[in-house]
């Protein structure tokens, strides 16, 4: 019974949050373009398939993964499960800490791949390319992104190295790429950079920076709390541009014995 | 009479829906094996509940399945059809307060917005910035969100802009970056952060396939503009100019 109370509320929730979209589209539609839109009963009945399916999404998520996957973040920076004693040594190595980064690797790419607004954005492109671009490229190399991102974000957190160090070495190594990427990759792998983090993975991954910033020794939950959900914006970027630019290589090869022949 | 075409519609949504299970299960099935792999084999404890996790990861499904139906027959066709109706009409200031609209309304509601700027005025309280009374934390957490808001209409404007104009979104966006890293010099430790996060909690699972649609159908509707070229590239503003209004408004507030 009161998953069906969650799921009203959710639901009333998430009408909430889409009333701002609706009433603007309304308005213009109504106001400025005064046209109506071809099909409109199609897409309004499309636009309650959304809401209701966001609502039954993350109501379902909150039931039955975040407060596991919460926990777990906890768990796994906790000092009785790293060092096996109720509080850490003043100094920790770096590697003591290995399950934290395999944890964020993994959950990092999981959640990239069940995340609504990358399959819609990875969608449109193979659309628009007309197949030029696969959908499961572009997401599992978003996917392999985010997962070197969160795990490198959650190491610097346990090293307490700065984070514009990374992310400004990360923003470098994205306009060096992007002077020899592919063109049309460029504004998709960018766009993909924002896409990636939204309703599955950041309360995952928030709650994995603050568990770890809290625990380990020497951290600052205000400083270093913060900050995984950048790793897991700029890292993508780089590894969409790196799989156009291996995908370009690979169809160049390949092209040229058949020149030969 | 038009009852077999309307039955044929609706077989023809069904059809669709049934892959979308498909393709949902598919999708998560990575998390859940994640989750279970670290449950069972690292922490080695059992599931707390496993009917909740049955009935929970039952209704992701169903979810994750209706909403990628809505996205392809409601949210891409208005998106597209929107896109193509105000290049019809040739209004450049409507198109523009459309975009800044969707940019501003969709952010400032944003729950995930909500509570990182709740989180950033504890910090900024406990760094004593600003005094810790619950009054002054609410009015720097909706000073924050008004700006990352701000920041995102006038993100989403100039993008449409630049499909308008065909510029090249690198330079641009290149451009963003330099503006941004220098900022990082200027701006308080305790906003960097923040202000790094904020660039990724601004774009909606809604508003995503929304804008979208929006800048490839504008692209496909003006002649000389390729889609793929020109037509990404709106969230990738939205998720940049919000980083540097933010550590601006860290640079005003701690002073």
């Amino acid at each position: 019974m009161k998953i069906f109370t969650d799921l009203i509320h959710t639901l009333g929730m998430t009408f909430k949050d889409v009333a701002p979209v609706l009433v603007l589209l309304l308005f213009f539609q109504f106001a400025i373009l005064r046209k109506p839109l071809p099909d409109w009963r199609r897409m309004a009945f499309g636009f309650a398939c959304v809401i209701v399916g966001l609502a039954l999404f993350l109501d379902g998520l909150e039931t039955a993964l975040f407060p596991i996957g919460r926990l777990m973040a906890t768990q796994l920076s906790a000092p009785q499960f790293v060092f096996g004693t109720e509080t850490a040594p003043a100094q920790a190595d770096w590697y003591a800490y290995a399950w934290v980064y395999l944890f964020g690797a993994l959950i990092g790419f999981a959640t990239t791949i069940a995340e609504p607004a990358l399959i819609a954005v990875s969608f449109k492109a193979q659309e628009v390319s007309r197949g030029g671009l696969h959908q499961w490229g572009l997401r599992l190399a978003v996917a392999f992104g985010v997962s070197a991102g969160i795990a490198l974000g959650t190491f610097r957190i346990v090293t307490g190295t700065p984070l514009y160090a990374y992310i400004i070495a990360g923003y470098v190594l994205v306009v060096i790429q992007t002077v020899f990427a592919p063109r049309e990759i460029i504004p998709l792998a960018y766009d993909s950079g924002g896409v990636t983090t939204s309703t599955v993975t950041v309360p995952l991954v928030a709650a994995l920076g603050l568990g770890l910033s809290e625990t380990v020794p020497g951290r600052n939950p205000a400083l270093d709390g913060f900050g995984l959900i950048a790793f897991a914006s700029v890292f993508p970027i780089m590894s969409v541009m790196g799989y156009a630019q291996i995908a370009q290589a690979l169809a160049k090869r390949r092209r040229r014995p058949s020149k030969e022949s | 009479m038009k009852s077999p075409a309307l039955r044929n519609n609706w077989f023809a949504l069904l059809k669709m829906f049934g892959l979308h299970i498909v393709g949902a299960c598919r999708d998560l099935a990575p998390v859940v094996l994640v989750t279970v792999f670290f449950q069972l084999v690292v922490l080695g404890q059992p599931f707390p509940d496993f009917l909740d996790l049955v009935v929970g990861l039952l209704m992701v499904v169903l979810g994750l399945a209706l909403f990628v139906l809505g996205l392809e027959i409601g949210l891409f066709p208005i998106g597209e059809a929107m896109a193509e109706a105000f290049a019809r009409k040739g209004s450049l200031f409507w198109l523009l307060t459309f975009g800044f609209g969707i940019g501003f309304s969709t952010t400032i509601a944003e729950p995930a917005l909500i509570a990182v700027a709740r989180e950033a005025s504890v910090v900024a309280a406990m760094g004593q910035y600003i005094p810790s009374d619950p009054e002054a934390m609410a009015s720097y957490a909706f000073g924050l969100r008004l700006t990352v808001a701000l920041s995102v209409g006038i993100a989403i404007l100039t993008g449409l802009i630049r499909i308008l104009k065909g510029w090249p979104v690198q330079y641009l966006i290149i451009g963003g970056y330099l503006f941004v890293i220098l900022l990082t010099f200027f701006a308080p430790e305790e906003i960097i952060g923040i202000a790094y996060d904020s660039g990724g909690v601004t774009t909606s699972t809604v508003t995503v396939p929304l804008v979208t649609a929006l800048g490839v159908g504008l692209a496909a509707s003006i002649r000389g503009r390729n889609p793929l070229l020109d037509g990404f590239g709106l969230i990738a503003f939205a998720s940049l100019l919000p980083i540097g209004f933010v550590m601006i408004y860290g640079m005003a507030v701690y002073g």
